[in-house]
């Protein structure tokens, strides 16, 4: 129906711009990460120096495997308070279950950077949380560790996260049909069984997709723990974004960044996969 | 209904409150604090002011990071919809070689850490000899933005009805003008709900910006500067505003994006 012209004109211009916008500059990434950095100067050496760095200074891995920490402790807690939630909403929430969706999708779109200073403002010595600790008299000096350290980021990020893991897990609960869950109780599954053997299957896609967002997004992070994390909890990206800036290392942080790039694809890459085998046929 | 749909659980209930509290409470402390007259901490809030908010309208910098933050925005929302609209018209209808890593690569920014775009970008904007500054911003965001725009229109044409096309095209009307007066208007909703989506998102956007930004700030830069400085409610203030116009952008988006689902049956 439509003639060759159309899509041509189509097809064109978006090709055009993604490739010269996005590919080049991925692809510019990937060749970063096999150069050198001699006196300051970027050389077109082409080598694996800068993984065999990599591999070889324990300090990465250090914070690397912080960093994975991190992302699975936000992943946990993001599903622990989304699930739960979700579930109520698509279940259990009545005529207000519009509404109620609608206010878990708000915040989803509302400032990062607001909600991070959000949490900067409660934690500090100075803040909210210890205001009122003290003023009820439950403690009788601040509390320092509450800001500052890898619990501030994870809560930082859990609070910004859950709306993303409430989103799929809520759509994959909607689509489960509704008979089928009469038909389990019918055939006598106690509620529990029937959650565990029929809704927690179906809601798997969701589940994962929700954890997947989670997982990688922390993964990339560096803002959180520049607000909230202080030098305990540095992070990977942290790494890279100071190699790009004072360190003036871009090979390096180059393949770093290949290496959160390779993380990132792999995991999606997985548990696309899983989602397949999992969606109900 | 069935027994399992109707009981509401009470430990399910009260669980579901906490979560929504978790998720309200520190956008409450904010909100209340930008109206606190001694500082960002303390409790409880003493007295009630709107020094904050007096404060802001005197704030030259922070207007001129508003400004920049709208001409990235507008232009990302110009370039970025564009693209998207053509991108998935593309994927919709045309058939080219490497259509499937096209498809990935459009949405690769919506699932890669900012980080990684950002200095891809960077490294581009460097070796292109444009260098950082709000022009650079303003292609990233056009550029990382297509992802959200391709998604959201793509979704709005596969609702759309196909045969008002093939009559346009049928009655002699080019495939231009089948364009501009079927396909356009009947894209409509969708192209105004992922506008305001990605105007919203381009004006919040810190991750690809921290990296392509000069010496002009756009607003999320602006506060991020000030936050190193220390704090004072002036931000919480601005947060505030902030918070107040993307729910009111937001809550428009959401109204368009129901409507044109209910509009498709």
């Amino acid at each position: 129906m439509y003639s060759r012209l159309y899509k041509l004109a189509i097809s064109l211009p978006p090709l055009f711009w993604v490739t010269l916008f996005l590919l080049v500059p991925y692809a510019l990434m990937f060749a970063h990460s096999f150069w050198v950095t001699q006196d300051g100067v970027i050389l077109h050496n082409w080598s694996f120096h800068q993984y065999k760095e990599l591999l070889s200074q324990p300090l990465y891995a250090t914070v690397f495997f912080r960093t994975m920490r991190v992302a699975a402790s936000v992943t946990l807690l993001s599903l622990l308070l989304g699930y739960p939630l979700a579930y109520f909403l698509s279940f259990h929430a009545g005529p207000r279950k519009e509404l109620l969706y609608q206010l878990v999708i708000v915040p989803l779109w509302v400032s990062y950077l607001v909600r991070g200073y959000a949490w900067k403002t409660i934690l500090g010595t100075d803040g909210v949380l210890n205001g009122a600790l003290q003023y009820l008299h439950i403690t009788h000096e601040p509390v320092s560790a509450l800001l500052y350290s890898p619990f501030a980021v994870i809560l930082m990020l859990t609070h910004i996260y859950t709306p993303f893991v409430f989103l799929p897990i809520y759509a994959s609960l909607e689509h489960i049909p509704r008979p089928l869950l009469e038909a389990s109780s019918d055939l006598g599954a106690s509620p529990r069984s029937t959650f565990l053997r029929v809704i927690l299957p179906l809601s798997m896609p969701g589940l994962l997709a929700g954890a997947t967002f989670a997982f990688v997004l922390t993964l990339g992070d560096f803002l959180a723990p520049l607000l909230v994390g202080g030098s305990s909890s540095t992070m990977i990206a942290n790494v890279v974004q100071s190699l790009f800036g004072a360190a003036y290392d871009w090979p390096l942080g180059a393949a770093i960044s290949v290496f959160i790039l390779f993380i990132t694809v792999g995991l999606l890459f997985f548990t696309e996969h899983l989602e397949k085998r999992w969606t109900f046929q | 209904m069935s027994a399992t749909t109707n009981r509401r659980p009470l430990f399910l209930t009260i669980y579901s409150c906490l979560v929504f509290a978790f998720i309200y409470l520190p956008i409450l402390v904010l909100v209340i604090y930008s109206f606190n007259r001694d500082g960002v901490g303390g409790f409880p809030p003493r007295h009630f002011t709107f020094d904050w908010y007096r404060q802001l309208t005197t704030d030259s910098a922070l207007w001129n990071s508003v400004l920049n933050s709208l001409y990235v925005a507008a232009g990302a929302v110009f370039v970025s919809l564009t693209l998207g609209l053509l991108a998935a018209l593309a994927l919709d209808r045309a058939d080219f070689p490497g259509k499937a890593l096209f498809r990935r690569l459009v949405l690769l920014p919506l699932i890669l850490p900012g980080i990684i775009t950002g200095l891809s970008l960077l490294m581009f904007a460097v070796a292109a000899g444009l260098g950082r500054g709000l022009t650079a911003v303003f292609f990233g965001h056009g550029t990382a933005l297509i992802s959200v725009a391709t998604t959201e229109i793509f979704a709005g044409l596969q609702k759309l009805d196909r045969r008002q096309e093939e009559a346009s095209l049928d009655l002699g009307a080019t495939p231009w003008r089948t364009f501009w007066l079927v396909t356009l208007p009947n894209l409509r909703l969708s192209l105004i709900a992922a506008g305001l989506l990605i105007f919203t998102l381009s004006m919040d956007e810190i991750a690809v910006t921290f990296f392509l930004i000069g010496s002009d700030n756009t607003l999320p830069q602006e506060i991020w500067g000030r936050l190193r400085r220390g704090i004072t409610p002036e931000i919480n203030a601005i947060s505030t505003l902030i918070l107040l116009v993307s729910i009111i952008l937001i809550t428009i988006w959401y109204r368009l994006r129901t409507r044109t689902q209910k509009s498709s049956l």
